[in-house]
């Protein structure tokens, strides 16, 4: 199955805006992309309150999971939004 | 006539308005058992769930900053598809779909707590999504800030941060709580929005919605239906005030001219213009956390002297005075194995980190000394949590060596205050922490709300500690200057400079009316208000005897 490692850009980790966001990405992919911290179990990645649940911090290694047609450009997608910092005004 | 009430002040001014409670959390009817028709029912909460998410989501776009990035990600929670499959599977264990509902966010709310520390604060928050959702569903009133249609003083058991996220202050003049202490959520956002505010006011459960009073955020005290002579005469004091408070400036001094340095905390790098612009002599506390807290490796020595260079230059001229890093208990470090400990606010923090961790300390005293001889602020150093004389001359001698002059220490454990002749013979200066110092002299948990009656400041077992610190610093000639919330009441400043202390460190905004406060008191009015506090059974009791004895205009 395609994955992708990223590291945690934003240093509030995957709390607040950034989960959001990243939730909100993976939402609008055609197809459905998990996510678990490094050697964690996956969670669907629609989810806020599974996302805020794995607790990913800043500089975190995390890894996205997706399967199906679309699935690479799902993980690009998604993988770009864990990368960037999303933390305002810093 | 009205009669009066009162409680802990923690955000001064005046205002004058109708009350507006906030409607409580709707209770949870019994448990009906199995809905007949299962899927209805999840229309119906869905239904529910959406309408709560679109209000939260209007008003993470009507606001901005931090509160905003909370409240957006908080208004994606109902429609969350995992809530939903909960709920169903709720619903197919036979519950009513209220209590489907209630346990379908306990799922995840306990799961929030299991992972603790920041996660466990963010459960509060689905408790406010849950009471919403059930208030949607059975009709009941939002829970919530109020809207009557006109400007109010807002009433609350307590306040979440949800609520407090989106305070309009053109609508909300006041604010007054049952619960809530000094360091409370409620008080550091009052301040921040410059709202006057009460809290731990227990007799405000009786105010009916409506009823006019005039609420004095100096005193903690509330006036109920004043008479138009009482609302004209705290008004006009109140713009007494504010005239004075724009015309003061320069150092601090007493009315008889005893000089009072009065300094500004400062905490993270964005604060630094705001606090470099106040008109102070300089940074009384220096809080160096902000290097390492996000960091996932220590900081580089010449990432560190950068930093300090970036304040010392903003405070070319003045004093700065660098706390080493108070890391461990609520401020652990990604980067340094804290073990685990059952009580970290008593464990291996501060100062004592050195002994695990001694080039953390080098590292850090290298990089102040190098930043500080590149500019012309006058630079000290201290240490947080030192307990032992031994600690702080070993701290101090560190200091010296790396070529810093002035080498003090904090006294925010009670040995140290007990101890603060032997403490400063072997240091340079000693800086009073009143925070800290307050919860272990309690022995009450800063963090723990139902104790904020004992983590005040103006507890006389508390200004005890501070007398004999500060009287010690007089016997052998070294100042004992005062950084924490203690320092920005004016009223408590009298007090504090009374007892001999000889520099107030504070929030910038805070100032003008502590300088204003001390210049209209001389150096023996003071010693006499902290005489009277000294002398007082509670904290309540000394705040009132000082109140009443003082010819404060603040």
């Amino acid at each position: 199955m395609p994955e992708r490692s990223v590291v945690v850009g934003s240093t509030v980790g995957l709390h607040a805006r950034p989960a959001a966001l990243l939730v909100q990405a993976a939402a609008s992919q055609p197809v459905p992309v998990s996510i678990a911290k490094k050697d964690g179990d996956f969670v669907d990645a629609r989810s806020i309150l599974m996302v805020i649940g794995l607790d990913a911090r800043g500089g975190d290694e995390v890894v996205l999971r997706a399967e199906g047609d679309g699935a690479d450009a799902a993980l690009d997608a998604v993988a770009t939004v864990v990368a960037e910092n999303h933390d305002s005004g810093k | 006539m009205g009669n009066t009430i009162a409680g802990t002040p923690v955000s001064t001014g005046i205002a004058v308005a109708p009350i507006a409670r906030l409607a409580p959390p709707p209770g949870l009817p019994a448990d009906s058992g199995p809905e007949a028709d299962i899927a209805a029912a999840i229309e119906n909460a869905q239904r529910a769930l959406n309408a709560v998410a679109d209000e939260l989501g209007a008003r993470a776009s009507a606001t901005s900053g931090p509160a905003s990035d909370v409240l957006f990600a908080q208004s994606m929670m109902p429609r969350d598809p995992s809530l939903a499959i909960q709920i169903k599977a709720q619903l197919e264990q036979g519950k009513s779909l209220p209590h489907a509902v209630t346990g379908a966010f306990g799922v995840f709310r306990a799961a929030l707590e299991a992972a603790g520390g920041y996660l466990a604060e963010r459960a509060a928050d689905l408790d406010d999504l849950n009471n919403r959702t059930i208030a949607e569903l059975l009709g009941l009133p939002m829970p919530g800030i109020p809207n009557p249609g006109h400007p109010f003083i807002l009433v609350a058991s307590d306040l979440a941060p949800a609520d407090t996220a989106m305070l309009d202050t053109k609508q909300v003049l006041g604010i007054i709580t049952e619960l809530g202490g000094p360091t409370s959520h409620t008080a550091i956002l009052a301040k921040s929005l410059g709202i006057p505010a009460i809290v731990a006011c227990s007799d405000a459960t009786a105010l009916v919605d409506g009823t006019t009073v005039l609420l004095d955020g100096a005193s903690g005290k509330i006036r109920i239906e004043p008479s138009p002579a009482e609302i004209e005469g705290a008004t006009a004091h109140a713009e007494q005030l504010a005239r004075a408070l724009a015309k003061s400036s320069g150092p601090g001094k007493t009315a008889d001219g005893v000089p009072v340095k009065l300094l500004v905390n400062l905490g993270a790098p964005h604060e630094l213009d705001a606090a470099a612009a106040a008109d102070s002599e300089g940074v009384g506390l220096l809080r160096t956390e902000f290097l390492y807290l996000s960091k996932v490796t220590a900081p580089t020595v010449a990432e560190q002297t950068e930093s300090y260079a970036r304040v010392f230059d903003a405070f070319s001229g003045r004093k700065v005075v660098v706390r080493t890093l108070d890391a461990g208990a609520d401020k652990p470090l990604k980067f340094v194995d804290h073990g685990h400990e059952e009580n970290p606010a008593l464990g291996v923090r501060g100062l004592r980190l050195t002994k695990r961790h001694p080039e953390m300390l080098t590292d850090q005293l290298a990089a102040i000394a190098a930043a500080a001889s590149k500019g012309d602020a006058d630079v000290w150093v201290m240490a947080p949590m030192v307990a032992t004389p031994r600690e702080a001359a070993e701290f101090a001698a560190a200091a010296h060596e790396h070529g810093l002059r002035t080498a003090g220490t904090m006294v925010e454990v009670p040995a140290a205050a007990l101890r603060a002749h032997q403490v400063l013979e072997g240091c340079d200066f000693a800086s009073i922490g009143t925070n800290d110092l307050g919860q272990y002299t309690m022995a009450a948990d800063r963090m723990q709300g139902e104790l904020a009656e004992l983590l005040d400041p103006w507890q006389p077992a508390l200004l005890e500690l501070v007398h004999l610190t500060a009287q010690a610093g007089k016997d052998t000639g070294k100042p004992v200057g005062v950084c924490g919330e203690a320092a920005s009441d004016p009223l408590l400043a009298l007090v504090l400079v009374g007892l001999g202390v000889t520099s107030l460190s504070m929030a910038p905004s805070s100032i003008p009316a502590v300088r204003v406060t001390l210049a209209a008191h001389s150096l023996a009015q003071c010693s006499e208000l902290a005489k009277l506090a000294l002398t007082a059974a509670d904290a309540a009791e000394a705040r009132q005897l000082v109140s009443d004895a003082s010819q404060s205009i603040a």
